[in-house]
């Protein structure tokens, strides 16, 4: 039952979210007003806040300027691929980390933590020798193949695996459930805020890929909506309208995403355990 | 612990089953051309990458003997100081405010955890924007106040905090959202009994929050830390390793080596010292800290 909060309290509980979540959009709600800003009015003084006469010219210019829509497309393939790889993978690996004893567990883990740190700047030279010889290049295997397993993902499912109350695991060992009886039947569903944690932010960290898009297409239709950006920044002249508006188009999908994705991704991890 | 050998294999050999799928992945997008980038690191080589020379460990003596890679050190280190620690205190603190129940609760948090959709590239653009000297919001602001205006990007000291306060705001929401996953595995039912028993909202925080949500934390602290530690675009966009090398991290001196200079084994020699910098803080971390780490 939940404890009854004073109206005074639920007020001030509401201002300091409101400030808060104010202060961490800011420079997107900025961004979104300058994209509707003409250039001549984002260089005035005071810098001004809301446009004075709307318009949706800068709009139109990103479309007239770089194949957007084709963009978006290449970059949602690629991210929904790579998020596919990666829960398969990285569910099946910090299950064997979490519920297996073997030997070098300790060892293997350390593997995984390493990939980590290997800075992508050490490995991407000879990374797109290996897709160019595959003949990958232009693909969207070439653009998702690469991270479709994930030690980031792995490490955070394995933290929310030994969340999982000990007795629930031993219950089910009990039972006389296999290994991967016992990944499906009880680890998933507990999980599932973790998996959608990790589903989440794998689509977003794809789409948000700029090097390696960058490296291994070469035509202007397969190439993805990180690298459309940048070139509007590196038009003849510099337009913050321009660049916003291409900002803005960008990022509405990953933000409507976060918001679909939101529940999901904070419900409890072991909420169901505890209270079923 | 032991086991009689045929056991141990066979439990080795499955768990190797589960670990199969993202153990060949690893290998060939990351362990292979790590061992190709220190094989070129041991070579002089052409503008085109071509090795030419043998060189040995040469370009490893010049490179911890030079004063541009002590500085390089300074500045990666002063930028993951600046952000790490603090990108973590602000994020938990944000995500206990957004950790509640109440109506419309999740139009903040998602609001609160937006950063972690936008991408560096496009982050870096915003805070350029704002940075901005003449145009900017941040020093018209100041103006406001009756202070002068800040040389955000411009001057060497606060240059690297300019570039911290941005990677905290892009990876704000990535950690708000863990965080929030951790906190929702914390059992109501504690609060309630140590509010039973004359618990202040501090020793809520101290006594549960925290120690419940250490595994969180810790993952955060080993997580940030190296991609901090990686962090590429932000330098590119905001600052291009200056003012006067201020911001030169290890990563980006590697890549204008590499890519402006044309020095590949050179550039792979610091990219393997990188490598093994960050290999040798994160056992650190496992060592020192996860021990404190609290598991239910």
């Amino acid at each position: 039952m939940p404890v009854r909060v004073s109206p005074a309290r639920r007020a001030l509980v509401y201002l300091l979210l409101a400030l808060a979540s104010l202060a961490v959009v800011f420079p997107l709600l900025l961004a979104f007003s300058y994209s509707f800003m003409s250039e001549s009015e984002i260089a005035t003084y005071p810098p001004p806040l809301l446009p004075r006469a709307p318009t949706l010219d800068n709009y139109a210019r990103v479309i007239a300027t770089i194949p957007i829509g084709r963009y978006l497309v290449n970059s949602f393939v690629v991210s929904a691929l790579v998020v596919l790889g990666q829960i398969i993978t990285a569910s099946l690996a910090a299950f064997a980390f979490v519920f297996l004893e073997f030997r070098w567990k300790t060892a293997l883990f350390f593997i995984f933590l390493s990939t980590l740190m290997v800075p992508w700047e050490a490995t991407i030279i000879p990374n797109y020798m290996t897709i160019r010889d595959l003949g990958w290049l232009d693909t969207y295997q070439g653009l998702a193949v690469p991270f479709m397993a994930t030690a980031f993902g792995t490490f955070l499912l394995r933290q929310s695996f030994l969340q999982i109350p000990r007795d629930l695991r031993d219950a089910a060992v009990i039972d006389g459930a296999g290994p991967l009886r016992l990944l499906a039947m009880v680890v998933i569903p507990l999980a599932r805020p973790a998996l959608g944690t990790v589903a989440v932010y794998g689509f977003l960290s794809t789409w948000n890929q700029y090097f390696w898009p960058l490296l291994v297409t070469n035509q202007t239709l397969m190439r993805t909506t990180q690298i459309g950006v940048v070139q509007l920044r590196f038009e003849e002249t510099l337009r913050w309208g321009l660049v916003m508006a291409g900002v803005m188009m960008i990022a509405l999908p990953t933000l409507a995403l976060l918001v679909l994705g939101q529940r999901q991704l904070v419900r409890g991890l072991t909420a169901g355990a505890v209270k079923g | 612990m032991t086991f009689p050998v045929g056991r141990a294999t066979r439990r080795l050999a499955i768990a190797l089953v589960f670990l199969a799928p993202s153990l060949a992945l690893f290998a060939a997008f990351v362990f292979v051309p790590l061992t190709r980038t220190l094989y070129i690191s041991l070579f002089f080589t052409t503008p085109t990458g071509r090795l030419a020379a043998f060189a040995g460990l040469e370009q490893y003596v010049e490179l911890l003997t030079s004063a541009l890679f002590r500085s390089g050190i300074l500045a990666s280190t002063l930028f993951a100081l600046y952000s790490v620690p603090f990108g973590i205190a602000l994020a938990l603190l944000l995500a206990v405010l957004a950790n509640q129940r109440l109506r419309g609760i999740n139009f903040f948090r998602t609001l609160m955890s937006s950063t972690i959709a936008v991408s560096a590239a496009v982050g870096s653009l915003l805070f350029l924007m704002l940075y901005n000297p003449s145009l900017g919001l941040l020093n018209y602001l100041l103006s406001l106040l009756g202070l002068r205006g800040i040389a955000w990007l411009q001057d060497p000291g606060s240059a690297v905090v300019s570039l911290s306060v941005t990677t905290m705001w892009l990876v704000l929401g990535f950690n708000i959202i863990v965080l929030l996953a951790g906190l929702q595995g914390v059992p109501e039912e504690l609060y309630e009994a140590a509010k039973l028993d004359g618990a202040s909202g501090a020793m809520l925080f101290f006594r549960i929050t925290v120690p419940l949500v250490s595994p969180f934390l810790f993952f955060l602290l080993v997580v940030d830390t190296i991609q901090v530690l990686q962090a590429f675009t932000q330098i590119h966009v905001l600052t291009r390793g200056g003012p006067v090398d201020a911001t030169r991290t290890i990563v980006y001196s590697l890549y204008l080596d590499a890519f402006q200079n044309f020095q590949f084994g050179f550039a792979s020699a610091q990219a393997f010292v990188l490598f093994l910098i960050v290999l040798v803080l994160t056992v650190l971390q496992f060592r020192y800290i996860e021990p404190r780490v609290h598991y239910q």
